[in-house]
C-alpha cells in the first residue's frame, strides 16, 4: 500500500508536464490495474482487456524468439563451415544470436514506444497498448544483420505514417509490422533482395564482411568478424569456464556457402534445385537463413494453435489462407502438369511444398490475423484469408522481383478488407430491408 | 438420395417443414451431434449456440420473505422511455390514495394513466434536475385498499372499450412496444405480442417459482393480450425440469421453445428468431409479472401490483425472494439482509440484473419493470499487475483465463472495469455473445457516425439495451455499448 501512496505522490501533473505525465501513467498502469468502477452501463466487466490480449501474443512469440536467437548463431557458424550440428557449441550460438537480437529488439521498442508516448502526450490520452505486439513482431521479421539505423527509420515510418497518421491504435489500415519491413525492402532493395557480391553487404547471415585486405586487391571474400565489446567480453567469460570461444574472426566462409534460401533456389531451378541443398525436414524444423523468427514451423504452429485456443487470434483467417494457398498451388500444378519446360519448374513445385518454404506460417499466424487490419465480419475473414493465400502465392511464384509474397499480399488485402466487409454488411442490410 | 431430396423440397413448398419436422430418411447433422431437446418439449426448439452464462454467487433460494420491511413505494417517471421530464402529477403530498388511483400522466399522451401500486399516503414528490419529477413516494397502509373498477366483459367488449379501460386503470403502462421500448401506442396494431417466460440474466429470479399460485391470472392476462394480436410465449428448453404448467399448458397462444445461453431469455432475441421486427411493423412485449397484474384486473377487479422480487448478490446475507409490490424501496427490500461491511469496502445496489440494471442506493426504489435487486462489491481498488496475473477469479468469455477448467464456478464479481477504454480493436467478440443475425460492432460505428440508413439496415430497431449488455460485458476495449445504443435509438426515434 505504501508503494502505491508513494507513486501517487510523485505523479507529475497532467497540465504542466504532459509528456512526463503520460510516461508516468504508462508505467503506472503497467504495474497497477486501475481502480475505475463501471458507470452507466453494465455493472461487471470481463476480466480481459487490451493489455492482457497483447501480452498473450507476445508470450506466444517467445518460442520464435528463442529459436530465432539460436538460429542466428547457427547460420553464422554454418556459413563458416564450423559446428555444423544445430545444437553444437550451443553457448556460442545462443550468445551470438542474443548479441544480434537484443539491440534490434531494444531499438525497435525505443523508437516505436518513444513515438507513441510523444503522440499520446500531444493528444492528451493514455498510452495505448497497440505497439506491444508490433514491437514484438518487428524484430522477428527483420534480417539478423540489419543496420540499426535502417531499423529505426523503418519503425519510425511504420508508426508515424502507418498508425498515428490514421488515429492510433485500432484505426490503422495497414499492418504496422509489415509496413516497417516493406519500408526496408523498398528503401534498401539491393541489400535486402539482391546479390551480396553487388551490394557489398550481407544482411541475411550475420557477422560476415568483405576482408579489407583482399578487397583492396579486387577479390571479394567474405570473412567473419567479432566485436571486442560484445563477443570479446563473452570470450573472457567462456574461457574462464574452459568452453570454446568465438576467436578473433577473419575466418573465411566455407566454399559450399551460397547464402541461398529455398525460395531463391526454387526460382532458378524448381524443386530439384531446392532438394539438392535442403531437405523438407530441414525446411520444416528451421535452421535456414532468413528472417529471425520465420523458420521453425512447428513452434509457429504451436503458437498459432495456442492463440486460437485462447480465442485471441481468428482461426477463420488462418484456415482461409491455407485453403487459398493450397488451391492456388494445385491450380498451378494442374496447368503445368506434364510439361518439361524448365521455365515452368517453379509452377510445378508440388503445392504442399509451398508450405515448407518461406514465411507462410509466420505470416498466417501473426500478421494476417491482426484484428484491426483484417476483415471484421466472420464471413469476410474467410474471403480475406483466402485471397491472401492466393495472391501471396502468385507473387511468390510469378513475380520476378520479390522472392516472398506474403508481406505484399497482406498489405494488399489490408486495403481490400473494408471493401469485403462493406459487401458482407450490404448483403445483411438488403436481407433485413427485404423482410418487410 | 434423389427421392429423399425431392421429398424435402416438396415439404418446403407446402410449408410443412415450418414446425421443424425432418421429412428426410437421414437424420440431420444437428440431430446426431447437437444438443437434443428434453422430453418435456412439445414443439420445435430453436437451438442458439452463441451467448454466455455468467455464474455469480448469491443466487436467490426458493424461500419467500413476507416483505414486512418494505414501507415506502415509488413510481419513477424516468423508468418510462419517451416520457416528458415533467409529467402532470395529479396528487399532492399528504393525499390518501388507493391502489389503482391515478398518480400522473404524460401531457403528450394524457389518456395513459400511471397509477399507485399500493394504497397509502403520498409522502413526497421528489424532483430531479431542472424541476423534472424523479419519483412520487407513497407510504403504504398495513392493509391494502383497492380502487373499484367497472371491468368490461372480455368476450363481447370492443377493442376501443378494452383499450380505454386498460389506459385508465394503469395497466396499459405494462405494454411496451419494440422498437424503442416505449409504452405502447393505443392506435397501433402490433403484429405480435411476445412474453418471455424465463430470464437468463445473471442471478435472475426463477419465474417458475414466481408464477406458482397465479396461474389463473396469468392465463387471463394472456387472453387480454390476445385481443390485440397473436401472443407468443418464449419457453426454456434447457432446464432439467419442465417449465411450470402455467406456461406449458396455457391456451390460445403460440409456444416457442428456446435452448441456449444468455441472452436467450431476452424477449428481443426470441422475437428475432420467431418473427423479426421490420421497419414498418411494431411488436409489443410484456413481462410475466406484468401479465399477472393485467390478469388480476379482470379476475379480481382490482389493480394488484404485487411482485416477487429476488434479492441477490454476493453481498446479501440470505438471498431470497420478497413478496412485495411494484416500486418497493431498496432499503426495505434489503433490510437486515446485508453482510457486514469491512473497512474500506463499499457496495453497489442495482435495480435489475448486473448487466442491464440501473445503479441505485438504499434511498432508491425498484424500477417499474424490474423484479430483482443485485448487491455487489465495488471494485475500486488498484490491483498490482492485475491484467497479467489476476489474483481473484473473475467472470470472462476469454480463453486466457483458466475459467474453462471450472465450468460451474460461481464468481464474486466486483464493479472494476478491468482495463481502460480503448478504440475498437478485437473483432468477432460481440457476435459470439449475441445470437442474432446482426453485426453489433458495425452498428455501433454507424451510431457513432450518425448514419441513419446504415443504423436501420444493420438492425438497430431489433435491439434493446439489454440485448447488447452481454456484448458490453465482453468488450475488450471497454466501450460503453449500451449508452451508444441508447444514443442511436433516441436519434432514430426523433426521426
Amino acid at each position: 500500500m505504501s508503494l502505491l501512496k508513494f507513486l501517487k505522490k510523485i505523479e507529475p501533473d497532467k497540465k504542466s508536464s504532459p509528456f512526463l505525465h503520460t510516461l508516468f501513467d504508462g508505467f503506472f498502469t503497467f504495474a497497477y490495474a486501475p481502480d475505475t468502477v463501471t458507470k452507466g452501463g453494465v455493472h461487471i466487466k470481463d476480466g480481459m482487456d487490451l493489455k492482457r490480449l497483447m501480452v498473450h501474443v507476445v508470450l506466444v512469440l517467445q518460442l520464435c524468439y528463442a529459436f530465432g536467437s539460436l538460429n542466428i548463431g547457427h547460420q553464422h557458424f554454418a556459413a563458416l563451415g564450423m559446428y555444423p550440428d544445430f545444437l553444437d557449441a550451443f553457448h556460442l550460438k545462443i550468445t551470438y544470436g542474443l548479441i544480434q537480437l537484443i539491440p534490434i529488439f531494444v531499438v525497435a521498442h525505443l523508437v516505436g514506444l518513444g513515438i507513441e508516448f510523444w503522440y499520446a502526450a500531444k493528444k492528451g490520452h493514455a498510452i495505448e497498448e497497440g505497439f506491444l505486439v508490433s514491437g514484438a513482431l518487428i524484430p522477428l521479421i527483420m534480417p539478423p544483420d540489419v543496420p540499426l539505423i535502417w531499423l529505426a527509420l523503418a519503425v519510425a515510418f511504420a508508426v508515424i505514417i502507418g498508425k498515428e497518421a490514421f488515429g492510433g491504435t485500432g484505426m490503422n489500415i495497414f499492418n504496422v509490422a509489415l509496413l516497417s519491413r516493406a519500408f526496408i525492402f523498398f528503401a534498401y532493395p539491393t541489400e535486402m533482395a539482391g546479390d551480396t557480391m553487388i551490394s557489398g553487404k550481407e544482411v541475411w547471415v550475420s557477422g560476415l564482411e568483405f576482408d579489407a585486405a583482399q578487397l583492396a586487391e579486387g577479390v571479394k571474400q567474405q570473412v567473419s568478424y567479432y566485436h571486442w565489446w560484445s563477443h570479446g567480453v563473452f570470450d573472457n567469460l567462456f574461457s574462464a569456464f574452459g568452453w570454446r570461444t568465438f576467436g578473433e574472426g577473419g575466418v573465411a566462409v566455407a566454399d559450399s556457402f551460397t547464402g541461398a534460401t529455398p525460395l531463391g533456389l526454387a526460382k532458378t531451378g524448381g524443386w530439384a534445385a531446392v532438394a539438392e541443398v535442403y531437405t523438407p525436414t530441414q525446411m520444416w524444423w528451421g535452421g535456414l537463413p532468413g528472417s529471425i523468427g520465420e523458420s521453425c514451423k512447428p513452434f509457429i504452429i504451436v503458437g498459432a494453435a495456442a492463440l486460437v485456443a485462447m480465442k485471441v487470434a481468428s482461426w477463420r483467417v488462418m484456415v482461409g489462407m491455407i485453403i487459398g494457398c493450397a488451391l492456388t498451388g494445385m491450380l498451378m500444378n494442374g496447368f503445368t502438369a506434364g510439361y518439361e519446360d524448365p521455365s515452368l519448374s517453379y509452377l510445378q513445385i508440388p503445392w504442399y511444398y509451398h508450405f515448407y518454404m518461406g514465411s507462410f506460417f509466420f505470416s498466417m499466424a501473426f500478421m494476417a490475423t491482426d484484428p484491426v487490419t483484417a476483415a471484421s465480419t466472420n464471413r469476410g475473414k474467410w474471403i480475406y484469408g483466402f485471397f491472401i493465400g492466393a495472391v501471396g502465392l502468385i507473387i511468390r511464384v510469378m513475380n520476378p522481383a520479390y522472392p516472398e509474397g506474403w508481406m505484399l499480399a497482406i498489405l494488399f488485402m489490408n486495403v481490400f478488407a473494408p471493401l469485403i466487409d462493406h459487401y458482407v454488411l450490404e448483403s445483411n442490410m438488403t436481407k433485413r430491408l427485404k423482410r418487410a | 438420395m434423389v427421392s429423399d431430396n425431392l421429398l424435402k423440397i416438396e415439404a418446403k413448398e407446402i410449408g410443412a417443414d415450418k414446425t421443424g419436422t425432418n421429412y428426410s430418411i437421414f437424420p440431420r447433422f444437428n440431430e446426431l451431434f447437437g444438443a437434443s431437446a428434453p422430453n418435456y418439449v412439445d414443439g420445435p426448439v430453436t437451438f442458439l449456440k452463441k451467448g454466455h452464462d455468467i455464474l455469480l454467487e448469491g443466487e436467490a433460494t426458493k424461500s419467500t420473505n413476507d416483505g414486512a420491511g418494505v414501507t415506502t413505494f415509488a413510481i419513477q417517471p424516468t423508468n418510462f422511455i419517451g416520457m416528458s421530464p415533467i409529467p402532470k402529477v395529479i396528487v399532492s403530498v399528504g393525499d390518501e390514495v388507493k391502489a389503482g388511483d391515478s398518480i400522473f400522466f404524460d401531457k403528450k399522451r394524457p389518456e395513459i394513466q400511471y397509477v399507485a401500486p399500493v394504497s397509502g399516503e403520498v409522502v413526497a414528490i421528489n424532483r430531479g434536475a431542472k424541476r423534472s419529477i424523479a419519483e412520487v413516494v407513497i407510504l403504504a397502509d398495513k392493509e391494502m385498499s383497492y380502487r373499484t373498477f367497472d371491468v368490461p366483459n372480455l368476450e363481447d367488449c370492443s377493442r376501443e372499450d378494452l383499450v380505454n379501460f386498460l389506459m385508465s386503470s394503469g395497466a396499459w403502462s405494462f405494454l411496451r412496444q419494440r422498437p424503442f421500448s416505449l409504452v405502447a401506442d393505443p392506435i397501433d396494431t402490433p403484429r405480435n405480442i411476445f412474453v418471455s417466460t424465463f430470464d437468463s440474466a445473471p442471478l435472475a429470479p426463477d419465474l417458475n417459482y414466481v408464477i406458482d399460485g397465479n396461474e389463473a391470472a396469468f392465463q387471463k392476462g394472456l387472453e387480454v393480450l390476445g385481443k390485440f394480436a397473436p401472443v407468443h410465449l418464449g419457453l426454456n428448453a434447457k432446464g432439467s425440469e419442465a417449465p411450470h404448467h402455467a406456461f406449458t399448458q396455457v391456451e390460445g397462444v403460440n409456444k416457442n421453445w428456446f435452448h441456449g445461453k444468455h441472452p436467450v431469455g431476452n424477449v428481443g432475441v426470441q422475437i428475432h428468431h420467431t418473427a423479426p421486427i421490420t421497419s414498418n411493423s411494431k411488436v409489443w412485449v410484456a413481462g410475466v409479472q406484468d401479465v399477472i397484474t393485467i390478469g388480476k384486473l379482470f379476475t379480481e377487479g382490482k389493480f394488484d401490483a404485487s411482485r416477487m422480487v429476488a434479492i441477490t448478490g454476493a453481498e446479501v446475507e440470505t438471498p431470497q425472494y420478497v413478496k412485495t409490490y411494484l416500486g418497493a424501496s431498496i432499503e426495505g427490500l434489503v433490510k437486515g439482509n446485508l453482510k457486514p461491511l469491512e473497512e474500506g469496502k463499499s457496495i453497489r445496489f442495482v435495480s435489475g440484473d448486473v448487466l442491464s440494471g440501473k445503479q441505485t442506493s438504499t434511498e432508491g426504489y425498484l424500477g417499474y419493470y424490474d423484479d430483482q435487486v443485485t448487491v455487489l462489491e465495488e471494485g475500486d481498488q488498484y490491483e498490482m499487475f492485475g491484467w497479467l496475473l489476476p489474483l481473484a477469479p473473475r467472470p470472462t468469455i476469454s480463453g486466457t483465463f483458466p475459467n474453462g477448467l471450472y465450468p460451474d464456478l460461481k464468481f464474486q464479481a466486483n464493479t472494476n472495469t478491468h482495463g481502460e477504454k480503448r478504440a475498437f480493436v478485437v473483432t468477432g467478440q460481440y457476435e459470439s455473445v449475441l445470437p442474432m443475425d446482426i453485426y453489433p460492432q458495425h452498428l455501433m460505428k454507424a451510431i457513432i457516425t450518425n448514419d441513419f440508413e446504415r443504423m436501420e439496415g444493420l438492425g438497430l430497431l431489433e435491439l434493446a439495451e439489454e440485448d447488447v449488455a452481454l456484448c458490453e460485458f465482453a468488450c475488450t476495449s471497454k466501450q460503453p455499448l449500451q449508452s451508444i445504443l441508447k444514443q442511436g435509438l433516441d436519434a432514430m426515434r426523433d426521426q
